[in-house]
């Protein structure tokens, strides 16, 4: 049996089921590098150049990881664009390039160019080019593929109950994870899915919000009509597929009413996070909102301490009913009591009314 | 903008102030060129202008976002203005042609064309000089002449009010420096890639190809402003373009477009290296997506070809010491490697 190896970064978080089945079809055993964990990051650190942003190096660590794993096989898509006249970013359109120039005895590549920007044609060409490693039957070849196009719409479904990609992959490959019912905050957590839903690009920054407390809305989980339908009220529409779809669940996430606040995980030196993320907060006017950005620094204390600001301010928010009923040095200037006797006294406190 | 019987402002040159005001309102990790460009804006809306002609794009690069995002900025500052931006429209034709008119709304069409053409002539007189420049700088023992011919070059060609006469001054200008007394030795040639903003204004660069001149190095490129036109405004019809077979030399190395100049990058650098140049410099503002792609595949093609390659990244920081020291030790480095090749063992 061949061996194909899928590096477990970048568009994994997106489309794994669809590529796992499909090379499973066809006869091949799929193995992944596993979840990023310190080693895989160091490896990635060395081998990419150091203007890379943070999943660009990761990636090149998981390609290292598999390099070590006896694979017949490595399979690295040139990701341009995966809908009409959008993109991904211009370093995934180079990834195949950039590892072949950096990294030495790779196994053989399976390079594949998809790009549906214009027509879909070229797309369905390379599904048959990538097919003909394994076989020559076109029919078991598109059999192969539209299973994976059922299994990846399965695995999407998953994460619309709330659940991230990455716990979805693991729900569908048969594992069990709860989600936590008690909680008195709701977040919408935005950013790129390779960063956010990666546990040690992002920190562990869902998993930590739910055990502040949250419950944590992320763009997979809303419907996606309503997204392009906010995105669209952009006045020039965002040619990034990412962007465009965080752009989107913010508009959408801000008009709700039981969303408590928004937090946008950026990563430094990405291009579209730039503008995106500043975008965002130029638009996001009614509810709080946190960027964080993330880098390959390891310090988890600023993040915690930011997210615990973050949800106090939001519980103090909710429960004080005014944020400007709150003294700045400590002591609360707030209580139903205390307006009344100042009331009653005739004084008259300015705070209070705003 | 003249012949369109618009009065145009010409923003101040880039100064620090602009670079300061374009750092403090743009968003903090955006590239340097929006920055700069920013800047620009601002200083032109405290100038008077009222409407603001921006390019525009549908990415993958950045470049296509910028113009939204900085009329925002603008309009949180309180600027009232216009904003009308040039590019291939989403799905409707009309837009942009209105946008064209609402431009060319004084003259006729012919008008028009006469001035594109008058633009596209001063242009071709400006680069004359610049390369003039650009082969001059280091092979004259007094190189502040030649800087000096070519800042009254600029002037003059600027001032002139038809084609022939910008003309006229372009070669005056060159012929003037070919009466500076020379070097005798021939000067290194390192070729200048990278992103075009950056490569073009000299604000952006630090004026890289002046320190490289007085460093004694013959500046190559294949980026000027002209070709950008011709390739991307005037469909390469106007003059023969090298932009297909620069693309062409980047294979096998970066197979594919990247957006910005990745690939032109890539293929300028195998070009170059081919055509016997002694090292390369590859410039870009921090964090451009394209260059990042280049630079990661520039050391194998540097191992490949033969040849030096550097990367330098430009941001807000405007310090020269550092370019200049770094300048300095790679271009010891070429000419050792050129003048002493085979006499020195590496250690």
């Amino acid at each position: 049996m061949q061996r194909v190896g899928i590096p477990q970064g970048l568009f994994y978080h997106y489309y794994y089921p669809l590529w796992k089945t499909f090379f499973e079809d066809l006869g091949a055993e799929v193995v992944n590098s596993g979840p990023t964990n310190r080693e895989i990051v160091e490896k990635g650190i060395a081998a990419a150049v150091d203007e890379s942003c943070f999943p660009v190096k990761v990636y090149f660590g998981h390609v290292q990881q598999l390099c070590t794993m006896g694979l017949d096989y490595i399979f690295l898509p040139r990701l341009v664009s995966v809908e009409p006249r959008s993109y991904i970013c211009p370093k995934f359109m180079g990834v195949p390039d950039m590892i072949k120039a950096t990294l030495s005895d790779l196994p053989a590549v399976i390079d594949m160019l998809v790009d549906l920007s214009k027509t879909n044609k070229v797309f369905d060409r390379e599904v048959v080019k990538v097919g003909n490693y394994f076989t020559r039957d076109r029919m078991a070849i598109q059999r192969a593929y539209h299973h994976g196009i059922a299994e990846q719409k399965n695995c999407n479904q998953i994460c619309q109950s709330g659940y991230s990609t990455t716990e979805a992959i693991a729900l569908w490959e048969g594992g069990q994870i709860d989600l936590p019912s008690r909680y008195d905050l709701q977040i919408g957590v935005l950013g790129h899915g390779y960063s956010l839903y990666d546990q040690t690009i992002s920190m562990n920054l869902i998993q930590r919000l739910r055990s502040m407390g949250c419950k944590v809305i992320l763009p997979e989980g809303c419907d996606h009509i309503k997204i392009e339908t906010a995105a669209a009220t952009m006045p020039k529409r965002v040619f990034w597929t990412l962007g465009r779809k965080n752009v989107g669940a913010a508009l959408h996430l801000a008009q709700q009413e039981q969303i408590d606040g928004i937090i946008y995980l950026a990563c430094f030196g990405c291009g579209p996070d730039s503008m995106i993320g500043d975008l965002i907060e130029r638009k996001i006017k009614n509810k709080p909102f946190m960027m964080i950005t993330i880098d390959e620094h390891t310090g988890e204390a600023g993040m915690i301490t930011r997210l615990e600001a973050f949800c106090d301010m939001l519980r103090r928010r909710r429960y004080a009913g005014s944020e400007s009923n709150l003294s700045a040095h400590g002591e609360y200037v707030y209580s139903p009591a205390g307006v009344n006797e100042w009331s009653a006294a005739g004084i008259h406190n300015s705070s209070a009314d705003q | 903008m003249n012949g369109l019987q618009l009065e145009f402002i010409t923003p101040p040159p880039i100064s620090k102030r602009t670079l300061e005001l374009g750092v403090k309102y743009s968003p903090e990790f955006v590239c340097m060129p929006m920055k700069i460009n920013l800047g620009n804006f601002i200083e032109a809306l405290e100038m008077g202008a009222d409407t603001i002609v921006m390019g525009g794009g549908w990415g993958p690069c950045r470049f296509g976002y910028y113009a939204q995002i900085e009329k925002e900025i603008l309009q949180e500052l309180g600027y009232d203005f216009q904003m009308l931006v040039l590019e291939a429209p989403d799905s409707k034709l009309k837009i942009l042609l209105r946008q064209l008119q609402s431009l060319g709304q004084n003259v006729s069409l012919w008008q028009a064309l006469k001035s594109i053409k008058f633009a596209w002539d001063k242009l071709n007189a400006v680069e004359q000089v610049e390369k003039g420049l650009e082969y001059f700088l280091p092979r004259a023992v007094h190189p502040d002449q030649v800087e000096r011919i070519y800042q009254q070059g600029l002037e003059e060609i600027i001032a002139a009010r038809n084609a022939d006469q910008s003309f006229k001054m372009a070669r005056q200008a060159v012929q003037s420096m070919q009466k500076l007394e020379l070097k005798s030795q021939a000067p290194l040639k390192i070729g200048l890639v990278g992103e075009i903003y950056t490569v073009l204004e000299p604000a952006a660069n630090y004026e890289i190809i002046k320190m490289l001149g007085r460093l004694g190095v013959e500046v190559k490129r294949t980026i000027y402003m002209s070709d950008w036109v011709n390739d991307h405004l005037l469909g390469g019809h106007v003059k023969p373009s090298v932009r297909s077979q620069l693309i062409a030399s980047a294979r096998p190395y970066l197979n594919y477009w990247v957006g910005g100049h990745g690939q032109e990058t890539v293929g300028t650098t195998v070009a170059m290296a081919r055509q016997g140049c002694d090292g390369i410099i590859q410039i870009g503002p921090l964090t451009c997506m394209p260059e990042i792609v280049a630079q990661t595949i520039l050391p194998l093609v540097s191992e490949k070809e033969g040849i030096p390659c550097m990367t330098l990244w430009f941001d807000e920081l405007t310090g020269t010491a550092g370019i200049q020291t770094r300048l300095e030790a790679f271009i010891d480095m070429v000419s050792r490697r050129k003048y002493t090749a085979g006499y020195v063992k590496e250690a």
